[in-house]
C-alpha cells in the first residue's frame, strides 16, 4: 500500500515537472509579439464584474491595435483570474513579470488584490493601468509603473458624506467589509461626516455574508437617518434586504462596490423601500459618458449582455496601454520597447481621449481630474440597473500628491 | 388509544420536544440574567452614560427592549446549527470520525432547492401562486434538497470513507477535507458552466418575506418594533420537526436501535445479525437529508448562497456538536442552541458594553473563547457523559 502510494507521489512530481518544463519553453519563443495582461475576478462572487473587465480590455486590443498591427507587432490579449483573493492575484502577478512578451497589465477589480500584486508589477518594471481601484494607497506609494483611471476613495468618501447631507440626513451608522476598500472609504466617510456634523451613531466591520440580525439591533435601537455600508453588493444588499425586513427605513447608501446589477437581484423592492438606495462610485453607467455610444453598441453586439460598471474603464486601460506602447516603439524606431520605456510613456501621455473622458496622469498615476458620480436605485429588476438614474456627477481633482 | 400509543411511543415524540423548549428558555434565561446583570452594573458607569446620551433611555432599558429580538434571532440560528450539527454527531456516533465533507452537503441541498425553485420562477410560477401553493411548492424544494443532500451523502461514504475503514483515525479525517475541497469546486464549476453565476439568490414568493408585528415600544427618541418574520417561523418549525424526528427514529425504532447499537459496538453488532456497512450507509443518508433540508431553510432566511456557503454554518455547527458532546443527539441540539444564543448574544450587546470598542466583529471571538473555557471545565463537552459508554 506503502509503496504503491510512493510510486503514484513521484509519477505525480515528475509529471509536474515535466508540465512546468513545457510551460516554461514556450514562453520564450515570442519575438514581435506583444501581450497585454488583464487581471480581474473571472470567477466568484465578482465574476459579474471582473469578465466584463476583461471583455472591455479585449475589445480595446481589437479595435486600437491597428497601429501596432502596421508596425510589424502582434498584440494579443493574456486574461489571469485573480477571484478577488491577494494570493491568487500575487500569483498570477508572479507569473505575468516572467513571462516578457507582456508589456502592460490592465487590472484589477479590488484595491485588496490590487495593493500586494502591484509590487510584484513595481519590482519588475512593469506598467499596470488600474480600470478600477479606488484605494488612495495604489497610487500615493508613488511607483512610476502603476496608474489608474478612475477616482480615489478618499474622494468618495467625502462625496457620500457630503451627499447624505445635502439630502438633510443629520445621523449615520457606518458599516464596513473589513478590506483595505471598504473599510478605508468607511474611514473617509466618517472622517468627513464628523467634521461636517453627521453624526456617526455607529462604526462597525463584518466579514459577515448571510446573517446580520446580530449587528441590526444596535442599528435598529440607533434608528440613524442613513445607513452606509463600506464594501462590496454581495454584502451591502443583504445586509440592506435584512434591514428593511427588520423595518428599517432610513436610506442605504453604499460606494462603488455596490453597483452591480446583482445588487438589485439580492436586495430587490428593499432597496427601493423607505428612503431609497443611494450608491457614489467612480465609474457611472456607461451611458453617461460622451463617448461611450459606439462602445455599448460594440459590446452588446459582441457579448450579447449590457456592459457592467467598469468595462468602459477596462477598454480606456487597454487603450492608454496600447497608445503608450505605440508611442515608445515609435521612439525606438519600431523596435520592441522595453518594459521601462513602456511605463514612462505612460505617465507621459497628455490628454488620453479615452470613452470616459480625457485622461492625463498626475505625477503618482492619478488623473489630474476624476468623475464621481452618485446614482439612486431605480428599479428593483436587475436587468434595468444600467438605467438607475444619475443624481450627482462631480469633477473632482485628487488631493494634491 | 392503548394500542395507538403502542405503535407510536409518545414518549420519545414528546420528551425531545421538551428538551427542545427546555433548552431554549434555559439557555434564554441564563443569558437574559446575565446581560441585564451586567447592564444593572455598567448602568452608572461611562458606558451607561454614553447610552444614556445616545439612546436617552437608560442602558438596563436598552439592553431589556432589545432582549425579546434578540432571543428570536438567536433562537431561529440556534436551531439551523443545530440542525446541522446533528449530522455532524451522528457521523461521529457511528464512526468516531468528524465528516468535514458535511459542511458541502449542506451546501449541495442548499443550491438543489434554491435552483429548482429559481427555475420555477424562471417559468413564470411562482408570481402567481396562491399562499398556500406557495407553501407546497417550498415543502417539496426543502424535499428536494433533503433528498439530492442524502443521496450524495452516502455516495460520499461509499466512494470516501467505506475503503478506508480499516485505516488509521487521522486519514479517514483528511480524506473528508479532500471531499469537501472537491465538492465546492464542483458545485462551483457546475454552477458556472450551466449559470455562470457565483450568487444564487432564493427568489421572493409566497409571504415569506413579512413579518408579524408584536408590538412597538418606545426607546428614547426611537421606536423599536418587535417582531419576527413569516421565514423565522419556518425555519423554526421546520427545524424542530426534523429534531424531533430524528429524535423519533434513532430511540424508538427498530433501525435506531441497529444504530445505537452500531455505534456502541460494531462488531458485536454485526454478530447479531446486524448489517454494519448498511446502518453506516443509513447513518449518512439521515445525516444528509437533514443537512440537506437545513441548507433550504437557511437559503430561505439568507437569501443568497454561493458555492462556499457551507462553510461557516458547518463550522459553527461542528464546534455545536462539540460544545454539546460530541457523538450525543440532545447534546447536539443543546450545543446548537447555545452557540446560536451566544453568537446573536455577542453579535448585539458587545458594541453597546464596551463603547463600540469591540463591536459585532468580534461575536465570533466571543462565541469561542465561551466554547474553550467550556471545553476546559467539561473537556466531553455539555451533555458528553452519555458517551462514556462507547470503546
Amino acid at each position: 500500500m506503502n509503496k504503491r502510494l510512493f510510486v503514484l507521489l513521484s509519477v505525480l512530481i515528475i509529471a509536474s515537472m515535466v508540465l512546468t518544463a513545457c510551460g516554461g519553453g514556450s514562453a520564450a519563443s515570442t519575438a514581435k509579439t506583444i501581450k497585454i495582461a488583464t487581471q480581474s475576478p473571472l470567477s466568484g462572487d465578482m465574476s459579474a464584474v471582473g469578465v466584463d473587465i476583461k471583455r472591455g480590455a479585449e475589445m480595446g486590443i481589437e479595435q486600437m491595435s491597428a497601429a501596432l498591427t502596421e508596425m510589424g507587432f502582434k498584440v494579443e490579449l493574456a486574461p489571469f483570474d485573480d477571484q478577488g483573493n491577494p494570493d491568487t492575484g500575487v500569483a498570477n502577478a508572479k507569473q505575468i513579470v516572467s513571462d516578457p512578451a507582456i508589456l502592460c497589465v490592465v487590472g484589477h477589480y479590488n484595491s485588496g488584490v490590487q495593493i500586494p500584486s502591484s509590487e510584484e508589477y513595481h519590482n519588475a518594471g512593469l506598467a499596470n493601468v488600474s480600470p478600477a481601484n479606488t484605494n488612495p494607497k495604489v497610487t500615493t506609494r508613488g511607483y512610476l509603473e502603476v496608474n489608474r483611471i478612475v477616482g480615489r476613495d478618499d474622494v468618495q468618501g467625502v462625496v457620500g458624506a457630503d451627499f447624505a447631507l445635502e439630502q438633510g440626513m443629520t445621523s449615520a451608522f457606518v458599516v464596513h467589509d473589513k478590506t483595505a476598500y471598504g473599510q478605508g472609504i468607511a474611514e473617509f466617510f466618517r472622517q468627513e461626516a464628523d467634521a461636517k456634523g453627521l453624526k456617526v451613531l455607529g462604526f462597525e466591520g463584518t466579514e459577515e455574508k448571510a446573517n446580520f440580525d446580530a449587528l441590526l439591533s444596535p442599528i435598529l435601537a440607533a434608528n440613524p437617518d442613513v445607513v452606509y455600508f463600506g464594501g462590496m453588493y454581495g454584502q451591502a444588499a443583504i445586509l440592506f434586504k435584512q434591514a428593511r425586513e427588520k423595518g428599517y427605513m432610513g436610506m442605504f447608501m453604499s460606494d462603488d462596490g455596490f453597483d452591480s446589477s446583482d445588487a438589485a437581484k439580492i436586495g430587490g423592492q428593499a432597496l427601493l423601500d423607505g428612503k431609497g438606495t443611494y450608491y457614489s462610485t467612480v465609474s457611472g453607467p456607461a451611458s453617461v459618458y460622451a463617448g461611450t455610444a459606439k462602445f455599448i453598441t460594440d459590446f452588446k453586439a459582441k457579448y450579447s449582455s449590457d456592459p457592467q460598471p467598469f468595462a468602459a474603464q477596462g477598454y480606456d486601460s487597454a487603450g492608454i496601454c496600447l497608445k503608450a506602447i505605440e508611442a515608445a516603439a515609435k521612439a525606438k524606431n519600431g523596435e520592441t520597447p522595453t518594459r521601462a520605456e513602456v511605463a514612462n510613456a505612460i505617465r507621459a501621455l497628455k490628454d488620453y481621449p479615452g470613452i470616459t473622458g480625457t485622461i492625463t496622469f498626475n505625477s503618482i498615476g492619478d488623473p489630474v481630474v476624476a468623475k464621481y458620480f452618485v446614482i439612486k436605485v431605480g428599479d428593483a429588476d436587475p436587468a434595468k440597473w444600467s438605467t438607475n438614474p444619475v443624481d450627482q456627477i462631480l469633477d473632482i481633482a485628487p488631493p494634491a500628491p | 388509544m392503548k394500542r395507538f400509543s403502542k405503535l407510536i411511543n409518545v414518549r420519545e415524540l414528546l420528551l425531545p420536544l421538551g428538551q427542545l423548549i427546555m433548552f431554549s428558555l434555559g439557555s434564554a434565561i441564563v443569558l437574559s440574567t446575565i446581560v441585564l446583570v451586567l447592564a444593572l452594573l455598567l448602568d452608572k458607569t461611562a458606558i451607561g452614560m454614553a447610552v444614556t446620551e445616545r439612546f436617552n433611555a437608560s442602558l438596563f432599558t436598552y439592553t431589556l427592549i432589545n432582549l425579546p429580538q434578540v432571543l428570536i434571532d438567536g433562537l431561529t440560528i440556534g436551531f439551523v446549527y443545530a440542525a446541522v450539527a446533528l449530522g455532524y454527531t451522528m457521523v461521529y456516533g457511528v464512526l468516531e470520525f468528524i465528516n468535514f465533507a458535511h459542511s458541502e452537503i449542506f451546501a449541495v441541498g442548499a443550491f438543489v432547492g434554491v435552483e429548482i425553485l429559481i427555475a420555477l420562477d424562471t417559468a413564470g410560477v411562482l408570481s402567481k401562486v396562491s399562499l398556500g401553493m406557495a407553501f407546497v411548492i417550498l415543502i417539496l424544494a426543502i424535499l428536494a434538497g433533503m433528498f439530492a443532500a442524502g443521496a450524495l451523502a452516502v455516495t460520499v461514504e461509499r466512494v470516501a470513507y467505506r475503503p478506508l475503514r480499516g485505516a488509521p483515525r487521522l486519514v479517514p479525517l483528511i480524506s473528508a477535507i479532500g471531499v469537501s475541497f472537491l465538492l465546492q469546486d464542483v458545485i462551483r464549476l457546475v454552477e458556472g458552466l450551466t449559470t455562470g453565476q457565483f450568487n444564487r439568490i432564493f427568489p421572493t414568493f409566497g409571504n415569506f418575506d413579512e413579518r408579524l408585528i408584536f408590538g412597538e415600544v418606545g426607546l428614547g427618541a426611537t421606536t423599536i418594533t418587535m417582531g419576527i418574520s413569516i421565514k423565522s417561523i419556518i425555519v423554526i418549525v421546520g427545524a424542530v420537526l426534523m429534531l424531533v424526528g430524528l429524535n423519533y427514529l434513532v430511540n424508538a425504532t427498530k433501525i435506531g436501535k441497529a444504530i445505537r447499537a452500531v455505534a456502541q459496538d460494531r462488531t458485536t453488532a454485526s454478530l447479531m445479525g446486524i448489517d454494519v456497512n448498511h446502518i453506516i450507509s443509513l447513518t449518512f443518508l439521515v445525516g444528509g437529508l437533514l443537512g440537506g433540508a437545513a441548507g433550504v431553510l437557511y437559503a430561505l432566511k439568507f437569501t443568497r448562497i454561493d458555492p462556499f456557503v457551507g462553510f461557516f454554518p458547518g463550522l459553527k455547527a461542528f464546534t455545536a456538536a462539540v460544545m454539546g458532546g460530541i457523538g450525543n443527539l440532545t447534546g447536539a441540539l443543546l450545543g446548537g442552541i447555545v452557540l446560536g444564543m451566544l453568537e446573536t448574544f455577542a453579535g448585539s450587546y458587545m458594541g453597546i458594553f464596551t463603547m463600540g470598542a469591540a463591536g459585532t466583529e468580534y461575536k465570533d471571538i466571543f462565541a469561542f473563547s465561551i466554547l474553550i473555557l467550556v471545553l476546559i471545565f467539561r473537556p466531553q463537552g455539555l451533555m458528553g457523559e452519555n458517551v462514556t459508554q462507547k470503546a
